[in-house]
C-alpha cells in the first residue's frame, strides 16, 4: 500500500524531470552549450540539492585502477574518470576544493537506503537491469569489450568469436566483461571468475586461463604497463548502441537532470573527447570477427 | 545434561505419580503450550510489524527479498552449489582421516617419537593461526605460478587442498581434546588386562573420545560447508560467486538470500541429525550405567 502511494506520488514527478531533462537536453544542443533560459532546472551549486549543500560528493571503489585513476588517489585529477568528474563538477559550478571523494564499494552502490555519494562513478555500464535499482547519467564513455591473453596461449592468434569457444577465459565479478564471455562469446567451458583484474592477472600468469576479457582501456593498460609478454588478441564490434559508462545516482536523484546536461555541454564542447584522448589512449585494436 | 550419576536418582520416580498430580502436570502443560504459542505468534508478528512498517521496507523487499529475481537466479545458484557440496565432501573426507592421525601424532609420549610430535605440533600451530585465505590464494595463484610439471594447476583442487591444510589443523585439535578428556584410569584398566597400547587407543580411548567430540566436529563441518565460497577466489563459480555475479548484474541482493536458504538447507538436517546421535549415546552410556 504505502509503495502504492508513493509511487503515485513519485512517478508524475519523475516523469517531470525526466521531461525536463529532456526538454533542456533538447535546448542546449540547439543553443550550443549555453543554458537555455527556458530550462526549468536551476543548476547553480546554490540550488541544487547535494549531500552536503556547497559541496559534491563523488563516490568510488578503492583501489581505483589505472588508466581511470591514477595512484589509487581520486582527488589528484589523473586518470579518465577523475578528470571526468573534475570536468562534470566545474560545469556545475563547483570548484576543485568543493569536490570530496568517498569510497564506495561496487557491491553498495546499488544498496538500498540513502546513498553518501552525489554520484558514482567507476565504470558502471548502463543497463535496463540495473536502471530499475538506481539511475544513471548519460554515458560518458562508449566501451568495447577485449581480450587479453600472454603471447604464448592457444589464443594469442585467434581472429573470430568461433576460435574463443574453446578457451578457457576469465574475467572480473561484477562486469559487463563476464556478461559479454557468458551471452556473447559463449565458451564451452564455463568462465573463471576473479574479484579483480589483479588475481584474473595471476590466473594468466599462472596458466590457468587462456586469456581475459576486460574492457579495452584495461587492456591498453595492462598490456603496455603491467605485463611484458601479453598483448591484446582484439576487441569486440560495439553492439547495438554500445555499452555505455554512466555516473550512478540514487533513484530519483534531483541531479540527474543537472548533471546530464554537464555532460552535454562536455561533449558539446569537445572537452570530454580531450580527456578522453589525454587518458584512454589506442582505439587501433583488432575487431573480432564473428 | 543428565550426568550418569544423577540418573538412578531420577528413575525410580515415575512409578509414584498419583494420578491427580498427573492431571494437575498435565493441565498445566496445556496452558503452558498455549503460552508458548501465543507468547510466540505475538511477539513475531509485532516484530514482522516492526519490519514491514518501516518507510525503508518496501525497498529492501525489493532489494533483498523479490521473487522474481530468486525464481529467475534459482537454476544457476543450484547448479553453482554443486561445486560447494563437490568440494565439501571431498575436503571432509581427508579432514577426518588426516586430522586424526595429526592428533594421534601429537599424543604420542615415546622419545623416539619427538620428531612427529613436533612436526605435528608446528603444523597445527601454523595452519590454525594463518587466514585461510591466504593459504587458498598460496597454493591456488603460488603453486601453478611455479610451473611444475606434471602438478595440475586447477583452482578447484588446490582451493580443496587449502581448505583441507587449514580444516585439519582445527579438527586435529577438537580430536586431541577429546583424546585427553578421557579419564586415564581407562588407559591403565585397559593395560593391566593385557591390551596393548595401541589397542588400547584404537579399542578403548578412540570410540569415547569421538563420541564425546561430535558436536564439536560438526561445528567445524559446517564453518567448512561455508569456507568453500572461498575456493571462489580462484575463479571457480560457487554459489556465493553466482549470486554476487547475479546480484551487480541485476543490482539485486535477492540472489545472496537465495545462496544463504541452500547453505542453511543442507545445514539443517545435519545438525538435527547430530542432536540426534547425541541423545541417543546420552541414552546409551547412562543405561550402561544403572
Amino acid at each position: 500500500m504505502r509503495r502504492s502511494f508513493l509511487m503515485s506520488a513519485a512517478l508524475p514527478a519523475i516523469a517531470a524531470l525526466a521531461l525536463a531533462g529532456c526538454a533542456s537536453e533538447a535546448d542546449t544542443t540547439a543553443t550550443d552549450t549555453t543554458p537555455s533560459p527556458t530550462t526549468s532546472q536551476d543548476c547553480s551549486p546554490e540550488s541544487l540539492q547535494t549531500l552536503t549543500p556547497g559541496t559534491l560528493t563523488v563516490g568510488t571503489d578503492t583501489p581505483a585502477y589505472p588508466p581511470y585513476f591514477e595512484d589509487d588517489d581520486p582527488s589528484n585529477g589523473k586518470g579518465f574518470e577523475s578528470a571526468v568528474a573534475y570536468a562534470v563538477a566545474d560545469e556545475l559550478g563547483f570548484t576543485s576544493d568543493q569536490v570530496t571523494w568517498v569510497t564506495v564499494p561496487f557491491n553498495k552502490s546499488y544498496a538500498p537506503g540513502d546513498k553518501d555519494f552525489d554520484f558514482d562513478i567507476n565504470q558502471i555500464s548502463i543497463t535496463p537491469k540495473r536502471q530499475k535499482a538506481v539511475d544513471f547519467s548519460d554515458g560518458y564513455y562508449t566501451v568495447n569489450q577485449a581480450v587479453v591473453a600472454l603471447e604464448d596461449s592457444p589464443i594469442a592468434n585467434a581472429t573470430s568469436l568461433a576460435e574463443l569457444r574453446e578457451a578457457k577465459l576469465g574475467a572480473q565479478v561484477g562486469t559487463t566483461s563476464l556478461d559479454f564471455i557468458t551471452n556473447d562469446i559463449q565458451p564451452t567451458q564455463q568462465p573463471l571468475v576473479y574479484n579483480d583484474t589483479n588475481d584474473a592477472k595471476s590466473a594468466l600468469e599462472a596458466g590457468q586461463i587462456d586469456g581475459i576479457v576486460v574492457d579495452l582501456p584495461t587492456a591498453y593498460y595492462v598490456t603496455a604497463a603491467e605485463f611484458d609478454n601479453a598483448k591484446i588478441v582484439g576487441q569486440f564490434p560495439a553492439q547495438d548502441g554500445g555499452e555505455q559508462f554512466g555516473l550512478l545516482m540514487a533513484k530519483g536523484s534531483p541531479l540527474v537532470t543537472c548533471v546530464n546536461q554537464a555532460l552535454t555541454s562536455l561533449k558539446d564542447s569537445g572537452e570530454l573527447q580531450s580527456i578522453q584522448d589525454e587518458w584512454l589512449v589506442g582505439e587501433d585494436a583488432p575487431y573480432f570477427t564473428e | 545434561m543428565t550426568t550418569p550419576a544423577e540418573a538412578p536418582l531420577e528413575a525410580p520416580v515415575i512409578p509414584y505419580v498419583d494420578p491427580h498430580r498427573r492431571a494437575r502436570s498435565k493441565a498445566r502443560s496445556r496452558r503452558d503450550a498455549l503460552i508458548a504459542s501465543v507468547s510466540t505468534v505475538v511477539v513475531f508478528a509485532i516484530l514482522g510489524y516492526l519490519v514491514t512498517a518501516s518507510p525503508g521496507w518496501p525497498k529492501v523487499q525489493e532489494t533483498f527479498f523479490n521473487l522474481d529475481e530468486a525464481v529467475a537466479a534459482w537454476p544457476t545458484l543450484i547448479k553453482a552449489f554443486v561445486l560447494n557440496i563437490k568440494i565439501f565432501l571431498v575436503a571432509e573426507f581427508f579432514i577426518l582421516i588426516l586430522s586424526l592421525l595429526i592428533a594421534l601424532g601429537r599424543g604420542l609420549r615415546a622419545p623416539v617419537a619427538l620428531p612427529v610430535r613436533i612436526m605435528c605440533t608446528v603444523y597445527v600451530d601454523f595452519f590454525r593461526g594463518v587466514p585461510t585465505i591466504l593459504v587458498i590464494l598460496l597454493l591456488g595463484f603460488g603453486v601453478p605460478a611455479l610451473q611444475l610439471k606434471g602438478v595440475t594447476n586447477s583452482p578447484v583442487v588446490w582451493g580443496t587442498v587449502a581448505l583441507i591444510l587449514s580444516y585439519t589443523a582445527y579438527v586435529a585439535e577438537v580430536y586431541r581434546a577429546g583424546i585427553e578428556s578421557i579419564h586415564p584410569s581407562q588407559r591403565a584398566a585397559a593395560r593391566s588386562l593385557g591390551l596393548s597400547s595401541m589397542q588400547t587407543t584404537r579399542y578403548v580411548v578412540l570410540p569415547q573420545a569421538v563420541r564425546r567430540v561430535i558436536p564439536p566436529l560438526l561445528n567445524d563441518f559446517i564453518a567448512l560447508q561455508k569456507e568453500t565460497a572461498l575456493v571462489s577466489l580462484l575463479g571457480p563459480i560457487e554459489v556465493l560467486r553466482s549470486a554476487q555475479i547475479n546480484a551487480s548484474a541485476n543490482f539485486n541482493y535477492t540472489a545472496y538470500v537465495v545462496a544463504a536458504l541452500l547453505f542453511v538447507a543442507i545445514t539443517l538436517p545435519l545438525t538435527r541429525l547430530t542432536d540426534w546421535l547425541q541423545r541417543r549415546d546420552t541414552r546409551r552410556r547412562m543405561a550402561g550405567a544403572m
